[in-house]
């Protein structure tokens, strides 16, 4: 198993807590209309997961703001997607 | 705030610096807005840095820029499972000032472009996000903020705001990105002493080498991988069609950790000091995606406007060289007297089909296309390569004709005789 953890632990980031910059739209969409759910697999940052009884948690404090949830997500659309507020979020010291 | 600039530019990556810079030289009152703490802080780059395109902008970029090696070695590898054939090209020619091509570390490269924007005059405001373009009718004539007090105005606004362009988005300038369109990459920087670069890659001073790669490390997605020396450290990535992501449902961080795994990389990285974990988008639907670049009072470029030649690995060059010519355009016309308007902005599309970014991408636009409905490229052929090459190498009394034999068997096996053909026909329409 590889834990992407350990490879966001290296990263710094100012989070804006309780202001999350993703949303999911419909969390029923999610639950019982996407089959693959593919977002739980694509994120980089693995922010997207699938919980035992099909619901689909997100938690966007690792986001690497890369945009592939919301490109992928191409059957529903059901990803609210945003910038964080300027100054938050990744902060890369290499890129 | 509820002052006019002649030109608001949105994003601090190579494109944005490029128009900011421009526009400001020439005496141009400019706005430039940046969502990231200092430009850089958003931006990924594997990265490479074009001397040529840079030099038209700032001649002598190379007196204090943050450059780390300029390279002397290119490497192809096409790997298999444990093994990997490969093609290098080492030049004492690429050895001689003034350097075509550097390694950079992006963050560090932005800053330092971002204060040579600066110096020319341009007025930079980090930490904020442009939130939507302020219309009157079609016409863009400033920005929303996320800041107080909200719009700014200006006679034109160029987007740089990188690949995700949320900005043209909302404004209906184009479609939302299809998965077949971009590339997903993930990199890390990987830090150790510079004497062991230079023994691991026999290089030495700040001579430099990159690896590109292809084969087994993409498990059969269209994608390539990178290894590039820095002067204190190796960057490694990987990228891969987004389409290909989801079809094939794999983790890139899965694919990264298994690349660096790989029996020919793994020595390579040993002992490195993992510093940095990074994700981003890359344009790679070439000419065909290209989207409206310029309107009434706005103008789009860099990877906003899918500017990557994805065959080349160019993609900052084109960002610098667009942002470039958007500018120099906006600064034609305003000599001339002539409002910013759609008709003349065209003027833009113009330069660009003028320059090798156009010409370069028109080159290549069946690639993509290709590509997408030929995986073997990237799934067959690395894997017949490599037992080719080991067939032939190893010693092991089977005699050379019988070798050749049942290496032409293996791929007429494999793809097929008209195949094999095809393949080779559909190579050559792509880079005729
Ligand atoms: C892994 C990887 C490897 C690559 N390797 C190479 C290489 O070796 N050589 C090469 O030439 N190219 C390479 N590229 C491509 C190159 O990085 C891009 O083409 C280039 O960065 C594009 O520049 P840009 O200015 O258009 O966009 P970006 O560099 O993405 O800059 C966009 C900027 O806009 C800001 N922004 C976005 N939205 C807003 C908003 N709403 N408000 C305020 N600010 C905003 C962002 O924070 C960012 O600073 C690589 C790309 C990747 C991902
Ligand atoms: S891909 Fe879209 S619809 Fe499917 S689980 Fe993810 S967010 Fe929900
Ligand atoms: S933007 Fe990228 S890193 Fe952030 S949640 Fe979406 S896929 Fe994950």
């Amino acid at each position: 198993m590889i834990r992407v953890e350990e490879k966001l632990f290296q990263n710094r980031y100012r989070v804006d807590a309780g202001r999350p910059h993703i949303h999911i739209g419909n969390p029923d969409v999610c639950a019982y209309g996407c089959k693959s759910k593919p977002c739980t697999v694509c994120c980089p940052a693995a922010c997207y997961t699938q919980e035992g009884d099909g619901r689909v948690t997100l938690i966007t404090d690792g986001c690497l703001e890369c945009g592939t949830c919301r490109v992928i997500c191409t059957e529903h659309r059901n990803v609210q997607w945003e910038y964080p507020r300027g100054g938050y979020g990744i902060l890369f010291k290499f890129g | 705030m509820n002052e006019k600039f002649d030109a608001i530019v949105v994003g601090g990556g190579p494109s944005g610096n490029a128009s900011a810079y421009t526009l400001a030289k020439a005496g141009f009152r400019v706005l430039q807005l940046e969502r990231g703490e200092y430009p850089g802080s958003k931006n990924v780059q594997g990265a490479i840095l074009y001397s040529d395109a840079l030099e038209r902008i700032i001649p002598d970029f190379r007196d204090d820029a943050p450059l780390e090696r300029h390279l002397i070695e290119q490497r192809v590898w096409v790997l298999d499972d444990e093994s990997c054939v490969g093609s290098t090209y080492r030049s004492a020619e690429f050895n001689k000032p003034p350097y075509n091509r550097y390694t950079i570390i992006r963050a560090q490269f932005d800053k330092w472009f971002s204060k040579k924007v600066q110096e020319a005059g341009a007025l930079l405001i980090c930490e904020t996000t442009v939130t939507d373009l302020h219309m009157d009718g079609n016409c863009v004539v400033g920005v929303k903020t996320d800041r107080e007090g909200g719009s700014i105005y200006a006679d034109v606004v160029i987007l740089a705001d990188g690949v995700n362009s949320l900005l043209a988005r909302k404004a209906g300038f184009r479609p939302e990105l299809e998965p077949r369109e971009v590339a997903l990459a993930v990199k890390e920087i990987h830090f150790m002493p510079e004497e062991t670069i230079h023994s691991r890659f026999n290089i030495s001073g700040n001579e430099g080498v990159v690896i590109e790669m292809a084969g087994k490390i993409t498990q059969g997605m269209v994608g390539t991988g990178f290894l590039y020396t820095n002067k204190e450290s190796l960057t490694i990535g990987v990228g891969c069609l987004l389409s290909d992501f989801k079809k094939q449902s794999i983790p890139p961080y899965a694919l990264l950790e298994r690349m660096e795994a790989h029996p020919v990389i793994a020595p390579l990285l040993a002992g490195g000091e993992m510093k940095e974990y990074t994700a981003h988008l890359i344009p790679e639907g070439g000419y065909h995606s290209i989207p409206p670049i310029y309107g009434d009072g706005w103008m789009i470029v860099g990877d906003a406007g899918m500017f990557v030649n994805g065959v080349h690995r160019e993609g900052s060059n084109l960002a610098m060289t667009t942002g470039r010519l958007a500018a120099e355009t906006v600064i034609e016309l305003r000599t001339e007297n002539k409002p910013l308007t759609s008709r003349n902005l065209a003027r833009y599309r113009e330069k660009l089909d003028d320059s090798f970014v156009m010409k370069d991408l028109e080159k290549y636009k069946r690639l993509p296309a290709i590509v997408e409905r030929n995986p073997q490229f990237f799934t067959s052929y690395p894997e017949l390569l490599n037992r080719a090459a080991h067939t032939l190498i190893a010693v092991d009394g089977v005699d050379k004709k019988a070798k050749e034999r049942s290496i032409r068997k293996s791929f007429v096996a494999s793809r097929s005789r008209l195949g094999l053909l095809s393949d080779a026909f559909k190579l050559w329409r792509a880079f005729e």
